[in-house]
């Protein structure tokens, strides 16, 4: 259940406990919420609104972590929005609706073997899918140069990091992107779960499509209403939706995480 | 004792229990939202675009903000008419609100075809939208020239069974002509305005952010010009308008009333504010108390001069 007031959700005024730059332009921001912590899922996300009205839209972030009341968003500053969200202190105040969005089906990763490949902004939603499946999952991290988050994946799983732009292959690094590095390690899985950029969703899916694995892929897609009513955040599916009566599925409500055979990049 | 402030408006023989509606393609058909606002408080649902059969709408990326405003290329995406009538039109009816369909198409016969079917609906009134810039065919063009703009009214206003509302585009030389055009081929009401047609580019990709190129540029950035637009189509034609374009606030609902108004439609600020519309009705109710003014009709078109 999100935030409601009687029968309505509505969004919710949380107050910043801290944050911290976690990378260049990544930042990792803490927040006291009343109900959004307790119910978030890993791979659901928030709306956050900008305080400036003239930035009409706010900006889908994806759960990283967490911890009873606490809610934190790993995000990637890309323009003035995300810019006014990283100059914000404790005690500041940020607004959020949600969770919003399915998450990953966890239930699925039970009692097997379970491969987490992130790439870049795609790597904190991951994180408390980790916290949930620890003890059957490596993952797989996958970075154009700058390392970010690797230690808090290591509290819950092994880490292996993929270095697009690194030289060497080291102890637990190799140069290419996150397929590279389970070619390398032959890392086998039972299933998948995939957040990153459309590249290299689309070669996951098709990795998992000629290794037989099923395979749950988190999308993004640039939003307005995040709650399924204006079209805005479509991507394309294989069969017809049910919801939608076309080959087209809503981001936001019907995802952000599909099956990886459902949906077409 | 307080006089009864009364904020029900007529249009085209309709009563709606305030002016307040959502603006078609920013509300769905009121499924999502019914979760964060209460329906029973709104004016009007309109409905986003139904056309005869579904609609895969355009590519992504569908979507771009600017600067008090925001670009969409949706492309009128929907299920199509039988599926709106199965579904999404009994959900509808349980809320006490008026249901206004947006019907859209890419010919005149397409346009006939849903309004012929909504005629046996407990549909309230039908939004022909000849003015969406997001699709190819049809839409804005029988929006763009006032000859045909009466020609598919005259057309839809055959096999509609329910008070027909015109929606007009913004992206014309003479709003006042359309609105003209509109009233002679026989329209009940018109809307006013549409998205105006823009653009943004990538600078540093070098490409255009929308899969579509251009887009229907919507929020606070147009709204002087929806107010121009309704004014001047509110003297050019004797016609009920309802005004939208960047409604925010109560105060920017009560501009479009002034200027010739008789109820409004809110679109973009939903996104910001899923309880925007319910907001609206509350401060244009506190407006009327503070002027001590005992009924909403009597603002439409009182701008002094």
């Amino acid at each position: 259940m999100e935030h409601t007031q009687g029968q309505y959700k509505q969004k919710e005024n949380c107050r910043v406990i801290r944050q911290e730059s976690v990378g260049n332009h990544i930042y990792s921001l803490w927040l006291h919420t009343e109900t959004i912590a307790g119910c978030a899922q890993p791979g659901q996300f928030v709306m956050a609104y900008s305080k400036d009205k003239s930035r009409l839209l706010p900006r889908p972030i994806s759960v990283c972590q967490t911890d009873g009341n606490a809610l934190r968003l790993v995000y990637r500053t890309a323009g003035e929005g995300t810019r006014e969200f990283s100059s914000l202190k404790t005690g500041d105040f940020l607004e959020l609706m949600g969770p919003l969005g399915n998450g990953y089906p966890l239930d699925e990763g039970e009692g097997k073997k379970v491969l987490l490949l992130g790439g870049g902004i795609g790597i904190p939603p991951l994180l408390e899918t980790a916290a949930h499946l620890a003890g059957s999952v490596t993952a797989v991290l996958g970075y154009k140069d700058e390392i970010f988050l690797k230690e808090e994946f290591e509290k819950f799983c092994p880490v292996v990091c993929a270095v697009e732009h690194a030289q060497d292959d080291t102890a637990d690094a190799v140069t290419g992107n996150v397929l590279d590095a389970v070619r390398k390690r032959e890392l086998a899985a039972d299933i998948i779960f995939a957040c990153g950029p459309t590249p290299m969703l689309r070669a996951v899916q098709a990795y998992a499509a000629a290794e037989r694995i099923p395979c749950w892929l988190s999308l993004e897609e640039r939003m307005a209403c995040g709650i399924g009513a204006c079209l805005g955040c479509v991507c394309d599916s294989v069969h017809e939706d049910e919801h939608l009566h076309v080959c087209r599925k809503r981001v936001c409500k019907d995802g952000p995480v599909f099956l990886s055979t459902e949906v077409a990049l | 004792m307080k006089t009864k402030i009364r904020t029900s408006v007529e249009i085209a023989g309709v009563t709606l229990k305030n002016p307040v509606m959502s603006a078609s393609g920013t509300f769905g058909s009121g499924t999502e939202y019914a979760q964060y606002t209460d329906l029973n408080r709104l004016g009007a649902v309109v409905t986003k675009g139904v056309a005869s059969v579904p609609w895969s709408g355009n590519p992504t990326p569908r979507l771009a903000e600017t600067s008090s405003g925001m670009l969409n290329a949706v492309g009128l995406q929907n299920p199509g008419v039988e599926v709106f009538c199965q579904r999404d039109l009994p959900f509808l009816k349980q809320y006490d609100t008026r249901v206004v369909v947006n019907v859209c198409g890419r010919t005149q016969e397409d346009y006939c075809q849903v309004v012929e079917r909504l005629s046996v609906e407990p549909v309230d009134m039908l939004e022909i939208n000849v003015s969406c810039p997001n699709v190819k065919e049809g839409g804005i063009a029988f929006g763009q020239n006032a000859g045909a703009l009466e020609a598919i009214t005259r057309a839809v206003k055959k096999y509609a069974a329910q008070p027909v509302i015109m929606k007009l585009s913004p992206n014309v030389t003479n709003i006042g002509e359309m609105a003209r055009a509109a009233q002679s081929g026989g329209a009940d009401a018109i809307s006013l305005i549409n998205t105006l047609t823009g653009m943004k580019i990538d600078v540093h990709r070098r490409k255009f952010v929308l899969a579509n190129k251009t887009g229907g540029l919507s929020g606070p950035a147009i709204k002087p010009v929806a107010v121009r637009m309704v004014y001047e189509a509110h003297h050019a034609s004797g016609l009920p308008i309802i005004g939208m374009g960047g409604i925010q606030t109560a105060e920017d609902a009560l501009e479009f009333i002034l200027a010739g108004a008789s109820a409004v439609a809110v679109g973009t600020a939903n996104f910001q504010n899923p309880c925007a519309m319910a907001d609206i009705i509350d401060d244009i109710e506190a407006y009327l108390e503070q002027y001590g003014i005992d009924d909403i009709r009597s603002l439409t078109g009182a701008v002094d001069g």
